[in-house]
């Protein structure tokens, strides 16, 4: 047997005997869903033992060095993970915005005393991370914003507002762009900063979404002291810091449609419309543009694995992030419209115990911001044509 | 296995593409036209095919081919699809050359296959008969006859078949379907070249109560052999098609970079700037599902069928749109003779419809996926 095949026939043991019935299959709700930090929700104690369990391997962050508690694997072995989770239908153990996007951003540019302390934490679930990035004056054009962080010697004091800042209300820290030059060019005056969001002086406001939710928040900073040791990266060169993070983010919201789909719309479309007397989809229109749909979602997770594999080799363009943030959250948005149309008129109830509290017609909404959140698909395609097709004037 | 190509696939591309590149560029398939080859290709080239190792690509090295798979076969199909060189390399290196290896007789595969490695025979795959791809539904008969079978039936769209040495002809037969090795020369055999919109080959076959002997069956007529070159034939002019939509763009960023208007670059327009960028994404997912498709099949992975058929309407797809993107911004001179992306475009329109089109590549997935 090679290392691969070993690994693979440990990895299916351990999780057989280790992942909890009560994580096993689709999540049925929102509640499913296991994020940690301070005041973590676990829905079921098997939910919380899951984490404690997946944690304690490292493989919440399969691909981070063990040093700093990730599980160390190589590209190959966290596939065959990957693969061994999906095979049993397995839940995410952790959701986390410190695994998808302030994690990689550390391990490149942290100190060594900043990765030692916040890398583990993040990856037992402990401390759960927010995004300070975009603000009212500063979407599309990021850059802009006006935040600032005036020097008082050995801290900072932040002023500002933040908008969009993704469940900040249930953040513990924050991972935040703030100005720390404003007479220097846009890009050039900005610094990537954490602080604890129990801090004094910051107040998260929830927005509601016409999905009825709020996991966006508005966020202010009123005279906030962020403690010179948690400034990430150079004084000033928060930007690079920004968009390598960004590139993570963008790839996590591209992926996000492929990793937590949920029943798949055809599956929907059967339970929901029936199938004709050869067993197809008794709506041959419908099945047509279902059919389409998976041909460019199975095209686009191998999209997915590939791009995952260049980076690991090293012949990835650093731009791809953007192209894969523009496809996914494309597709995701259509997936969602196919779910609506396979569901019909059962899919439209927006309460009660049938629709699981509507959950169908609020993700079909919530996915509308797929192509918003993180750049608008507009500015990913800018940013293809500007740094891979190399476009004039772009 | 990382889904990149390896150092030696990656060496084989850069020495294939190179070799293609030169020997057959679009040039060479606008000479081809307007002399009105009587070939339609070059038999000198597809001998240099077999000195390069790339006529058998997939052929094993005791028959004098390079024994590799299927990602090698389709980094080949990719420049010849960037380059819309006329070449038999589907016909006879891939679909003719997998029929053998895994259906041909002993005597058989020692008779042909070091011809097809060498780039010194050329034989045609007859599957289709109507207007459409429907392998389940072919009407061609295979009659137990004597000792061996009468063969009557239409065959169209039969690429390289006015040229081939040998035919490979599907047939239904009392068991099921059956691929036969039948002479070309043989009596009942007529052969009529097809002119084709892309001025690659293709003919019609009609076959009249022709007489074969029981070894002229490869494999058993089950069906499953079929099923095999099929799914290899498709996963190569997926491959092919992927590298027509590549060259195709290629000439459309080009014209988008020199083309000026308003005192400009027309590429500094966002509204092509933001199709160009689209474009792209599809062309670099499509390349990425066809990368998988072709190690599943290398692999004998149990979903390979599945990710052929994904990555053929992909193809078909993307590459759709990248021919017409590229008239569209071309503009006036797209519509023109003298500039290549016309010539993408027809490719691209055949290479639709060779061994099944998109819905009925999207029909298979959607029977996979169960609705």
């Amino acid at each position: 047997m090679s290392d691969l095949e070993t690994f693979r026939a440990e990895t299916r043991a351990w999780l057989e005997a280790n992942c909890p019935p009560e994580v096993r299959g689709p999540p049925a709700s929102e509640d499913d869903s296991i994020w940690g930090g301070r005041r973590a929700v676990f829905k079921t104690p098997g939910h919380r033992l899951w984490l404690e369990r997946m944690a304690a391997r490292g493989w919440t962050a399969p691909e981070w060095p063990r040093e700093y508690g990730g599980g160390g694997l190589s590209r190959e072995e966290a596939k065959v993970l990957a693969s061994e989770l999906r095979r049993i239908k397995a839940q995410p153990a952790l959701l986390s915005f410190g695994i998808w996007m302030l994690g990689p951003a550390l391990l490149a540019f942290g100190t060594e005393a900043q990765k030692t302390r916040f890398l583990p934490e993040i990856v037992r679930g402990e401390i759960r991370w927010c995004q300070g990035y975009s603000e009212p004056g500063a979407g599309s054009d990021l850059a802009g914003l006006q935040t600032r962080a005036e020097d008082r010697g050995d801290h900072w004091t932040v002023n500002g507002q933040k908008i969009w800042t993704s469940y900040a209300d249930k953040a513990d820290w924050i991972f935040c762009l703030v100005r720390t030059d404003p007479d220097a060019p846009k890009h050039l005056g900005i610094s990537f900063v954490l602080f604890d969001m129990a801090t004094p002086g910051v107040t998260t406001r929830p927005i509601t979404l016409i999905s009825g939710k709020s996991p966006f928040c508005e966020t202010f900073f009123d005279d906030v002291r962020v403690e010179k040791e948690n400034l990430v990266g150079t004084l000033n060169r928060g930007w690079d810091v920004a968009k390598y993070l960004l590139a993570h983010e963008r790839t996590m919201i591209g992926a996000m449609g492929e990793v937590g789909a949920g029943r798949p719309a055809g599956q929907v479309a059967v339970d929901h419309i029936g199938v004709d007397d050869r067993g197809r989809l008794d709506d041959q229109m419908l099945r047509a543009r279902i059919a389409e749909l998976d041909v460019d979602a199975i095209a686009f997770r191998a999209a997915l694995e590939r791009t995952g594999d260049q980076v690991k080799a090293g012949q990835a363009h650093p731009a791809v992030a953007s192209l894969l943030k523009y496809y996914g959250s494309e597709l995701n948005k259509r997936r969602h419209e196919l779910v609506m149309a396979a569901g019909g008129a059962d899919a439209l109830e927006w309460e009660g115990e049938r629709s699981h509290g509507g959950q169908s017609a609020r993700d079909w909404l919530r996915t509308k911001a797929n192509s918003i959140e993180g750049g608008t698909s507009e500015i990913q395609l800018n940013i293809l044509a500007k740094h891979i097709l190399k476009l004039p004037g772009a | 296995m990382p889904l990149i190509l390896s150092e030696e696939q990656a060496m084989l591309a850069e020495a294939a593409g190179g070799f293609i590149a030169e020997r057959g560029p679009i040039s060479h398939l606008r000479h081809l036209r307007d002399t009105r080859d009587a070939d339609g290709l070059s038999r000198d080239l597809w001998r240099d095919f077999g000195e390069m190792g790339l006529s058998g690509v997939i052929i094993p090295e005791v028959y004098g081919g390079s024994g590799l798979g299927a990602v090698e076969a389709g980094v080949v199909a990719e420049a010849i699809g960037r380059n819309l060189t006329p070449s038999p390399f589907l016909s006879s290196g891939l679909l003719a050359a997998r029929a053998l290896i895994d259906g041909g007789h002993e005597a058989q595969k020692a008779d042909w296959m070091p011809r097809l490695a060498a780039g010194e025979a050329i034989i045609a795959l007859a599957v289709d008969e109507g207007a459409k791809h429907r392998p389940d539904r072919i009407q061609t008969r295979a009659e137990r006859a004597g000792n061996g079978y009468r063969i009557s039936g239409t065959k169209a769209l039969i690429v390289d078949g006015h040229i081939a040495d040998a035919l490979i002809v599907a047939a239904r037969t009392d068991e099921g379907l059956g691929l036969f090795l039948v002479d070309p020369r043989a009596d009942g055999v007529t052969v009529e070249r097809t002119l084709m919109v892309d001025a690659h080959n293709a003919a019609r076959i009609e076959l009249s109560d022709v007489m074969v002997d029981a070894d002229a069956l490869l494999g058993a007529a089950d069906g499953r052999l079929l099923d095999r070159v099929l799914l290899w034939g498709r996963g190569a002019v997926a491959a092919e098609m992927s590298g027509a939509a590549q060259g195709a763009f290629d000439q459309t960023l080009t014209y988008l970079r020199d083309r000026t208007q308003f005192g400009k670059a027309i590429g500094e327009f966002q509204a092509l700037q933001h199709r160009a960028a689209h474009l792209y994404s599809e062309i670099e997912i499509t390349r990425a599902i066809v990368l998988k498709a072709l190690q599943a099949l290398d692999a004998g992975a149990d979903d390979a069928d599945l990710l052929i058929s994904v990555a053929k309407a992909r193809a078909i797809r993307s590459g759709e749109l990248a021919v017409q993107e590229a008239v569209q911004m071309h503009g006036g001179v797209g519509m023109t003779d003298e500039f290549d992306v016309g010539l993408y475009m027809k490719r691209m329109r055949v290479t639709s419809e060779l061994f099944g089109d998109a819905g009925f590549h999207a029909d298979r997935v959607a029977r996979a996926g169960g609705y």
